[in-house]
């Protein structure tokens, strides 16, 4: 369980509130207006934004103090995933290892990883030489190999074309499945909530609601949801 | 070629550690390098003191006077006459007991604190295959057309600009200001130091140099190049006087008084003309080199003593510094 | 931005250490002068006349300069053709030069008998005399337009190709682009570029007392000279380094409070393509024209050193190795120095940072002859100076590199922090792996072109050497002198070609390493 106890950020004038808990294990969708807050919701709890107030709590733990390294979340930006100086495989074994020294189990994860999104051989290529698609894969790949406990996405696909966003979404899916993760995921699209989250949580105004299960969720909106889906 | 001589240095420095005493000499840049006086003169009077003479190179009077009495120096040498005044002032230098007879320079000397080793006279130097008809004076040097040109030291960066100032100021006096009217549109630029000059003229950008009337004799000896003269001016020249001292807070007397008779035997005298490319402080004229013997000679010496010099000095630079401000 | 949740403790350290260092070196020494002078003396109206001088040719210079690397920079950064990685090497050339060398190079084109006048010549035209303002103009923009160049190229070079792209399909045309693309970077770059060269100009002596024709053209720095030299007066010598400060507080303060803050975006390290079409002959036209006026004096230096540099005695080479290992030695003290700087700068909050980075260009407004003396004071009574010489000098020189390597690494390193901070911290990359891995790869353009200018630098220098050297431990600059002393102007100028020749290369080998995108 990922609880925010009594959170309350504030940047300039913009304050957003949140006490909700996300179930462990499960894929939870925040959803809502552009400006409404989301994205400031991911990095409060990835530790990027200090706390006005309130707690992040995982699991009896208190994350609000430690720095975003040590909080067990892998995270996906809407970019710059990938460092573009370093290589493929130094992206994504800097997930095992920020001092990248490797042992061999270490590297044999790093390319069980690469293989798996579908990046074997290519470890020694730079990020300019990669297709969009690609550097999404290498991310990806990182997160997988980093196996954290949480896995925080930040509309990390918006850039791609439809066909190649539902196939990186199945793929965040099956690396949350294979590495048993709790995954937080900001949208602006909701097929994507649909497509692979358990819960949805509405977020509106600078407030953070409880998530409720998908289909309860569209299929009974809350109005500030209507609203924005525009049904 | 020149392997020989570092290796030798090298083994002479090792062989000096144990308990021979170290005469430690402040000179210039110039002196002490390896196309200067310093390492011959070092070399000769090695053989015969049983100490090491180490030369401490740079600007010599300024480190002497920012060290103060904790000075490591025994001997400064290549002091110019325009500072004996402010050396002399500080009271870090010890008088001589040296016998000043021997003394060949065309004034009369009879300081026992600055010991003069060389001296020259200051002269416009031009390239004779090109100027053809040289001023013969300070007055045709100033009646010359404005278009041909001269470089000149800033005296307040370099002595050889500095005695210019002294030598307008003694030939013209109260009219100082009206020469250096007359002599600014000539002049092309006026530059820190020497070299600087001298690189100017002798790559045809200027058509006259301030520097010395024994410039030439460096082009004819070394490089068999008759083509550099200086121009003898009627009015007489100023002189140039380098001098050595020793240093009151010395812990080896005996030795820096060595030195300082060492300076004044024909030894050391010798040495002075082809390395130094100035005439000899103490040496009688038959004795020159020849080609020093044939350059052009001045007829009249010009010097003012320290406080002469000082008493004329900040207004001679005001005329000179608004000569160049019209 | 967001603050930073944690600091690295090790960078306020070594930071803390660096900026010391750098005060002791600019102001304890000038402290000790002050401390050592009888009494400080008022000015004299020719002082202050030599203040508003080096005012007024700094401040054209560096106009000047900055000014016409716009458009040798735009070209530069728009145009691919064989030969311009040289080029841009070579633009590092005169920046590096030996005032001495520098100034018989430029004689030589541009004085009475040079190659411009010969040329004009022909055509019947009167000479034109370099000598006056004019001639302190043509120096100074010869030294510092390459500068003005590559710090503008760098600026180029930093917006992303996306943005480029962007232009290009929205049609732009030359001007629109110069409008909405260049001129915002423009804005961000010029006025750090504009405060460097006026700050490299207020310390100019030689070049422009020689150029300048005469005593109109003193500076500052001669005035401190003179006071040094001549009159043996520390105190006025203090006064004047005091207001030469002065100067550069009052323009640096200027410029910190013109340039705006980069809003320049991150890009993925594509190779710039620009899609421009227009004008390609003004490019070339300007490409041309300023290779021209660079690179003519280099070749006379060429020429004039060439014919004796097989015949150059022995010591002058043993002088080169010394000369070549101080430079290395200072080299890395100034990368070492610059690192640790510029990584606590970009930790800093803004006015802390402001502050730090101010001290860090302290050095460029010292005066190396009050620099050296009081050093020189402050060490004497504890060692022998001569002992030292060449540590001493390592580590003035490398202090006075450290402007021009903070000039690049900080916006580097600021940018790799905004673009690729958040990312390194959810790894949790911290400490040495996030200067290894994220740092110091996104600041290697800027490493490498600071590192190659802080050996070209540390290689031509005369300044502390000068007072601390005994004589027997001669670098090349020193032993080049002392050629011309002696009257072997031809050795001399072969020892100038050695000197420019092992500097550029030392220069392109760092410029290089940065520059190599794999």
């Amino acid at each position: 369980m990922l609880r925010l106890d009594g959170l309350k950020v504030t940047q300039g004038t913009f304050e957003l509130v949140a006490d909700v808990a996300f179930e462990r294990g499960r894929c939870t969708a925040l959803i809502g207006p552009s400006g409404a807050g989301k994205s400031t919701a991911l990095a409060a709890i990835a530790g990027f934004v200090p706390l006005t107030r309130g707690r992040i709590i995982w699991c009896d733990e208190d994350l609000s103090d430690l720095a975003p390294g040590e909080r067990g979340m892998s995270m996906l930006f809407q970019d710059g995933n990938v460092f573009p100086h370093l290589t493929v495989f130094q992206n994504v074994a800097l997930g095992l290892s920020p001092q990248l020294r490797l042992d061999a189990d270490m590297k044999r994860r790093v390319h069980a990883a690469l293989e798996r999104v579908g990046l074997a051989g290519m470890g020694g290529r730079k990020p300019s030489a990669l297709s969009g698609g690609q550097i999404a894969r290498v991310a990806l790949a990182r997160s997988l190999a980093q196996a954290c406990p949480i896995m925080v996405l930040d509309e990390p696909f918006a850039a791609l074309g439809p066909a190649l966003k539902i196939e990186m979404l199945s793929l965040v899916q099956e690396v949350a499945v294979d590495t048993n993760a709790t995954v937080l995921m900001v949208s602006h699209d909701p097929d994507d909530a649909k497509r692979i989250a358990d819960n949805c949580a509405l977020v509106a105004d600078g407030v953070v609601s409880a998530p409720v299960p998908k289909s309860e969720f569209f299929d009974n909106p809350p109005p500030a949801l209507r609203a924005y889906l525009g049904t | 070629m020149k392997f020989p001589i570092i290796a030798a240095g090298i083994l002479m420095a090792t062989s000096a550690v144990a308990d021979t005493p170290v005469l430690t000499v402040y000179a210039p840049d110039y002196f002490g390098s390896e196309w200067g006086p310093g390492p011959s003169i070092e070399a000769a009077f090695e053989e015969t003191c049983a100490c090491d003479l180490q030369y401490v190179t740079g600007d010599v009077l300024p480190r002497v006077l920012l060290e103060g009495e904790r000075t490591k120096a025994d001997i400064v040498i290549g002091l110019n006459t325009d500072v004996t005044k402010k050396a002399r002032e500080s009271g870090l230098f010890a008088t001589h007991t040296l016998d000043l007879s021997p003394m060949t320079l065309p004034i009369e000397w009879s300081d026992d604190t600055f010991l003069p080793f060389n001296w020259g006279y200051n002269a416009f130097v031009y390239d004779n295959t090109k100027l053809e008809n040289p001023p013969t004076s300070f007055d045709e040097l100033l009646a010359m057309p404005d278009d041909v040109k001269i470089v000149i030291q800033d005296p307040r960066a370099s002595y050889s600009g500095l005695t210019l100032l002294l030598w307008v100021k003694s030939v013209y006096g109260d009219d100082a200001a009206e020469a250096w009217a007359k002599l600014a549109p000539k002049v092309l630029t006026v530059t820190k130091g020497w070299s600087e000059a001298y690189g100017m003229f002798t790559d045809g950008e200027a058509d006259m140099v301030l520097s010395y009337t024994t410039s030439p004799a460096y082009h004819i000896i070394a490089e068999e190049d008759l083509s550099k003269s200086a121009a003898i001016f009627d009015e007489g020249h100023y002189l140039t006087i380098e001098l050595a001292a020793k240093v009151a807070t010395t812990e080896n007397g005996d030795l820096a008084d060595a030195f300082m008779a060492f300076i004044l035997t024909p030894e050391f005298q010798t040495m002075i003309p082809t390395s130094n490319w100035s005439y000899p402080a103490a040496l009688p004229e038959d004795q020159w080199p020849s080609v020093f013997v044939e350059l052009n000679y001045p007829e009249k010496a010009i010097f003012l003593s320290e406080d002469e010099a000082a008493a004329v000095r900040d207004e001679a630079l005001a005329e000179w510094q608004n000569a160049f401000s019209q | 931005m967001a603050k930073r949740v944690f600091s690295v403790k090790p960078t306020s350290i070594l930071g803390g250490a660096v900026a010391s260092l750098i005060l002791f070196l600019v102001l304890g020494t000038l402290g000790a002068v002050i401390w050592r002078a009888d009494d400080i003396a008022g000015l004299s109206t020719y002082d202050w006349a030599a203040v508003r001088f080096t005012v007024f040719q700094a401040f054209l210079s560096a106009l000047l300069s900055v000014t016409l690397a716009i458009p040798v920079a735009r070209a530069l950064a728009r145009r691919r053709f064989w030969g311009r990685g040289a080029l841009i090497t070579l633009l590092g050339a005169p920046f590096i030069l030996p005032v001495i060398v520098a100034v018989l190079g430029l004689i030589s084109v541009f004085g009475r008998s040079g190659i411009v006048n010969e040329f004009l010549s022909v055509f019947g035209i009167d000479p034109v005399s370099i000598f006056g303002l004019r001639g302190v103009l043509i120096a100074h923009v010869f030294f510092n337009l390459p500068l003005a160049t590559r710090l503008l190229l760098q600026g180029w070079l930093s917006v992303p190709s996306e943005r480029f792209r962007l232009a290009a399909s929205l049609n732009f045309d030359a001007r629109a682009m110069f409008m909405r693309v260049e001129m915002p970077m423009l804005r961000d770059v010029i006025p750090g570029a504009f405060m460097l060269i006026f700050l490299i100009c207020t310390t100019s002596f030689a070049v422009a007392l020689t150029l300048g024709g005469g005593p109109k053209a003193t500076t500052i720095e001669l005035a401190i000279y003179q006071a040094f030299r001549l009159d043996f007066n520390l105190g006025k010598a203090a006064l004047l380094a005091i207001i030469q400060f002065g100067i550069s507080a009052a323009a640096a303060g200027l410029a910190y409070w013109v340039s705006a803050p980069s809003g320049i975006g991150a890009g993925l390290d594509r190779n710039v393509k620009r899609f421009d079409r227009s004008a390609r002959w003004i490019d070339a036209t300007v490409i041309a024209a300023a290779s021209l006026f660079l690179i003519l004096p280099l070749t006379m230096i060429l020429l004039r050193g060439l014919p004796m540099i097989l015949s150059l005695p022995t010591a002058v080479w043993l002088s080169a190795l010394r000369s070549v290992w101080v430079a290395l030695m200072s080299t890395g003290l100034a990368v070492f120095a610059g690192l640790s700087l510029a990584l606590w700068i970009v930790r800093a909050q803004r006015i802390g940072a402001g502050i730090i980075e101010g001290i860090g260009y302290l050095t460029i407004a010292a005066s190396p002859l009050v620099m050296g003396t009081g050093l020189y004071l402050i060490l004497f009574p504890f060692v022998n100076p001569f002992d030292v010489a060449l540590l001493v000098t390592a580590v003035v020189n490398a202090a006075m590199a450290l402007p021009f390597l903070l000039r690049g690494l900080v916006p580097a390193l600021r940018d790799a922090e905004l673009h690729f901070g958040r990312l390194a911290d959810s790894l949790g990359m911290q400490g040495w792996a996030r200067v290894r891995y994220l740092l110091i790869p996104r600041a290697r353009r800027a490493l490498g072109f600071g590192a190659g200018l802080a050996a070209a630098l540390s290689m031509g220098d005369l300044g502390v050497i000068a007072l601390f050297s005994d004589g027997s431990a001669q670098t090349l600059p020193l032993q080049l002198y002392a050629l011309m002393s002696a009257y072997r102007m031809e050795q001399a100028a072969a020892a100038a070609l050695v000197l420019v020749a092992l500097s550029l290369l030392l220069f392109w080998i760092f410029d290089r390493g940065g520059r190599t995108d794999a």
